[in-house]
């Protein structure tokens, strides 16, 4: 592998990381605050890119859009907060699995009957829509440097408003000792709203900023959900740094380590063979990441909760 | 959705066990048509389509073919091969169907083949092509109104050497049909092909690909990338500013399922085809109009290929006057494959898969707004696929 | 002590049903709901051995179904190299199976929680990806088996013989087994370690050998289910392993109610029909399979055989207790 082709993959793997990432943030704050399984966490990633998609449809503007997209996203966050999730919070992990997949079935559905079947598009806005000559062939859209960008922003609050503030804090205490929150006094049940709405928020807008980049299609999150929790348990479910490892992790081990390994067994074994054992070894790259790490060790590579 | 009516009550009535002798009583002078297709997850298009083509054929002659009344019942697959085996199975048991029409994928197809063919029931496939059932495991009661599953690659490998390209990068899913496009294609190009990608199915991100694409120094891309997969890879593709410097040739990637997410990056992309909807047969251009009359929408090579099985059992019907007790008879009648194609000549090989002309078609934008391919040039005439001599019929 | 309760006559009357189905439907000309009972008995054969796991010990995997898979891969593999005979396919299905578990089941028991969760879930994973690149035995597409295995050459174990009763008999040894091994000593010191693992390993049990074990036994019959799976489907595909296989394992076990006696069963059953009642009303019928689904979470909590036979349900959670403090 050429260095020019090495560093453009670097740069891909650090885009769909910084996605990875915007997803895997709600769903491990989730997690780690109220011990919940959200699996619909992933259907809210693609109902974030059916909100962008018909609001742009009804405003005509991009901008307008991303702004009605995240409110609407909130509010279904707080609606299945207060219809389903609060009723689970007690419960096992199971009953959690059960509603939540039901919500998937669901919504799944629903998006198949208001939009179709087929794959929907959208265009990044106008005033985004350029994009740099990186080789004398490719060039790399400025949208995509502005997902890397508001990736690494979120990023950077998140840290800031769990390390600095009051809320934070609470919610640092809810991942380690919930029972203590709440024998303080705190309102757990408000403290988790706020969790949940904010978690929705930001599957929902993952899918804001994907949609241009990729299609809208019914049944989009599934396979996301299935890698954002590889990403959280990598890094240590509840943990933001932990969560922000992760994904940068598994994005670049998707894309650089996919071509590093393709090209490695090129050289080792003759192209019949490689051809057929690469794509398949490819493919499980990022479990194999995560059952190596789960191995060695078993609480993630920074875990929130300490010893205890 | 009038099948899909018929069949919820044919259904209900079952499943309920309402009169069910009463039922089967009255139905049975009609002829039963039961079809196995994908209409649910990301591919429902695919297999609306072909719904959509054969109720076409059915409601413009009255839902009769050949002058025998069809009930159609239709079931959905769920792209999962042990849904198909149970919905193959109900529709041979219990409806005891006279025809089984599927199905979109060759996994699917795989998984019902045994239970229908065992049965003694006709199987005609509208879509899938796969090369097992082509040679030495060909059967009498397998049909395929489609194409060979190859064939499209080949055809795209003999365009490639036509418009003299000499580095080819292939770019499939990994999955085995997009492993057949490969060998396809790499039997007849002549040039060198400088690089094999597999992605994923259901692949997200091509920036990858597209990167490796850059610096491969190919002249040509050749991709087989069915569904949203086809739209992320042309409009991502287009974004990289590759379109300029490299030609961009595949199979079903650029078709009419796909151009409606495509749209305006899709326009002058190649591809390789047995049919487009501007052929100016006579038949065809009847086909089009009465279609997108009805659906609303531009039909792509699903809903011609189901068109024309209706059509061919519309014709054996009435050769062999509906009666389904002689299936010597049937048979020879759907091998004389008497009907008028969309696609213009139409036989059947000794396998039972098509012999038919492939053409080079190309992404247009029409008048209206809408797109869809046109062909261009007509590529090789009367082709047969590669295994039909090892098949023993 | 052995309690007749009335667990036992449900089970009793399920089993008179499905041993009656196949003489009463063909006269009732519905031959056809025959494959949807075998497909509903094959689920819940897997079910019940994941049962095994996820309720008495548990543990919650994610990657059941890739033991199904490798099951029906074994013995379809051995088919395709000329073994027959069923029963030297069920060793070969049980054996690779088995040792399958064994080796995940040793990596992934250093896990607990939802991190064992996700371990089953990239082992089943790559179970999965490795299926789809076997491409002699048909890679993605799976694989159309032309010949089928026989009992001695007899025809009893296929299509055309006896499966309905073959695979009752085996559901009903699956259930009566995994019924005594968690009424047996093993079962007991599982679900103490899934109550109590810090006072269960003081007490001179080692929890890393008795989860292994199930690990082990249930990845076993699940590999049964997965050979009786090919032999009625004669085919087998990758899609057996998909993750989503796994997701609906889970959702019949907790349907059904975890640790109950006939949860699985009737999880299986319950999936099973209901999927074709509603689908068979109107197309779009995930639209209300899934708020079901998040009913039955919210309001049914010790599962189906809870909320049909709400008697019983307490009982056992009481006798599970019981059993625990015994040790």
């Amino acid at each position: 592998m050429s260095l020019t082709l090495f560093l453009i993959q670097c740069l891909n793997g650090l885009q769909y990381g910084t996605l990875l990432f915007l997803i895997a943030a709600g769903l491990t704050l989730v997690f780690g605050v109220m011990g919940f399984i959200n699996l619909a966490h992933g259907v809210q990633y693609m109902v974030g890119a059916y909100l962008v998609f018909a609001f742009q449809q009804l405003t005509g503007s991009f901008v307008a859009a991303v702004i009605l997209s995240m409110a609407a996203a909130l509010l279904l966050g707080l609606l299945l907060e207060h219809f389903v999730f609060r009723h689970l919070y007690g419960r096992d992990h199971l009953a959690q699995v059960l509603a939540t997949f039901g919500i998937i079935i669901f919504l799944n559905e629903l998006a198949k009957i208001l939009f179709g079947p087929g794959t929907l598009t959208i265009e990044p806005p106008e005033f985004l829509a350029g994009s740099v000559q990186l080789t004398e062939q490719l060039r790399y859209p400025v949208y995509r440097f502005v997902t890397i960008l508001a990736g690494l922003i979120v990023a950077v609050l998140l840290y800031i408003t769990v390390t600095r503030t009051r809320v934070g804090m609470l919610i640092r205490a809810g991942a380690t000792t919930p029972d203590m929150v709440s024998a303080l006094g705190i309102n757990v049940q408000k403290l988790f709203m706020i969790v949940f709405g904010v978690g929705a928020m930001l599957a929902g807008f993952a899918g804001v900023i994907a949609a241009p980049i990729f299609a809208i299609e019914p049944g989009m999150g599934d396979n996301i959900l299935i890698i954002a929790f590889v990403v959280i348990i990598i890094g240590g479910v509840g943990s933001i740094r932990g969560a922000f490892l992760g994904a940068l992790m598994v994005g670049l081990f998707d894309t650089v380590g996919r071509t590093l390994l393709i090209e490695g067994l090129e050289v080792v074994f003759p192209p019949s063979v490689s051809n057929q054992v690469g794509p398949a070894l490819a493919s499980m790259l990022v479990y194999i990441l995560m059952a190596a790490v789960l191995v060695v060790r078993p609480q993630g590579l920074l875990p929130a909760k300490g010893a205890a | 959705m009038k099948a899909r009516s018929k069949n919820t009550i044919a259904n209900l009535a079952t499943v309920l066990a309402l009169n069910t002798a009463l039922c089967s009583a009255a139905l049975a002078e009609d002829i039963k048509i039961g079809m196995v297709v994908t209409l649910s997850g990301p591919p429902a298009a695919l297999g609306q389509q072909i719904v959509d083509g054969f109720q076409l054929a059915l409601d413009q002659n009255g839902g009769k073919l050949g002058g025998e009344t069809v009930s159609l019942i239709v079931e959905d697959d769920e792209l999962k091969p042990d849904v198909a085996l149970l919905k193959a199975k109900s529709l041979v048991e219990r409806d005891e169907v006279d025809f089984v029409v599927g199905t979109v994928f060759s996994n699917t197809l795989q998984a019902i083949f045994k239970p229908v063919i065992q049965s003694d029931t006709f199987l005609i496939s509208p879509n899938a092509g796969p090369s097992t059932f082509a040679g030495k495991n060909c059967n009498p009661n397998f049909f395929v109104t489609s194409y060979q599953n190859n064939q499209n690659a080949e055809v795209s490998g003999l365009i490639a050497n036509e418009m003299g390209f000499e580095n080819v990068v292939i770019v499939v899913p990994n999955y085995q049909a997009g492993r057949d496009n490969v060998a396809g294609y790499k039997q007849t190009f002549k040039g060198t092909v400088v690089d094999e990608v597999f992605t994923p199915l259901g692949h997200q991100d091509f920036s990858s690909e597209l990167a490796k694409i850059s610096t491969s120094d190919a002249d040509a891309l050749f991709t087989f990338m069915p569904g949203g997969m086809g739209v992320r890879l042309v409009k991502q593709f287009e974004a990289s500013g590759l379109d300029e410097s490299i030609k961009f040739t595949s199979v079903f990637t650029t078709d009419e399922t796909t151009l409606p997410g495509q749209q305006d990056a899709a326009v002058g992309f190649l591809s390789a085809g047995s049919w487009a909807p501007d052929m100016k047969t006579e038949a065809n251009l009847a086909f089009v109009s009465a279609f997108e009359e009805t659906y609303g929408y531009v039909p792509g090579s699903f809903a011609a290929q189901s068109y024309d099985t209706a059509n061919l059992i519309a014709s054996a019907l009435e050769k062999t006057g509906g009666d389904m007790g002689d299936k010597d008879a049937m048979r020879a009648a759907l091998e004389a494959a008497d009907f008028n194609s969309v696609r213009g000549s139409f036989s059947f090989s000794n396998n039972h898969y098509p012999v038919q002309d492939f053409h080079l078609l190309e992404v247009a934008k029409r008048e209206d707004g809408k797109f869809w391919t046109t062909a261009k040039k007509t590529i090789v005439t009367d082709y047969a696929d590669s295994f039909h001599s090892e098949c023993k019929m | 002590m052995m309690r007749v309760d009335r667990s036992f006559l449900v089970m009793a009357l399920i089993f008179a049903l499905l041993l009656a189905a196949p003489f009463v439907l063909p006269l009732v000309e519905q031959t056809y709901l025959l494959s949807l009972l075998i497909k509903a008995m094959l689920l819940a054969i897997a079910a019940i051995s994941l049962d095994l796991l996820v309720g008495h010990g548990g543990m919650v995997s994610l990657g059941h179904a890739a033991f199904v898979a490798i099951g029906a891969y074994a013995a379809a593999i051995g088919l395709e190299s000329g073994i027959e005979n069923i029963l030297a396919l069920l060793v070969l299905a049980v054996l690779v199976s088995g040792l399958f578990a064994l080796v995940t089941g040793a990596l992934a028991l250093r896990t607990s929680g939802v991190y064992f969760l996700m371990i089953t879930l990239a082992f089943g994973q790559m179970a999965y990806f490795t299926l789809t690149s076997l491409a002699p035995y048909g890679g993605d597409d799976g694989l159309t088996l032309w010949s089928m295995a026989t009992l001695f050459g007899s025809d009893v174990v296929q299509n055309g013989g006896q499966l309905y009763l073959v695979i009752l008999l085996t559901l009903l040894a699956s259930w009566w087994g995994v019924h005594r091994l968690s009424n047996a000593r093993f079962g007991r010191v599982l679900r103490a370690a899934r109550d109590n693992p810090g006072r269960t390993e003081i007490m001179g049990f080692s929890i890393f050998r008795y989860r292994l074990t199930a690990y082990v036994i249930a990845g076993m019959i699940a590999a049964v289910s997965g050979l009786l799976t090919m032999q009625h489907a004669e085919f087998v595909s990758p899609a057996m392993a998909a993750w989503q296989r796994s997701g609906d394992l889970l959702v019949i076990v907790v349907l059904g109610g975890l640790g109950t006696r006939n949860g699985a069963l009737l999880g299986a059953l319950f999936l099973v029909l209901v999927e074709e009642v509603l689908g068979s009303i109107f197309h779009e019928w995930r639209l209300l399979y899934g708020p079901l689904l998040v009913l039955m979470a919210l309001h049914a909590k010790g599962g189906l055989s809870d909320l049909l036979f709400p008697a019983h349900g307490p009982e056992t959670t009481d006798a599970t207790r019981a059993n625990g403090e015994q040790i």
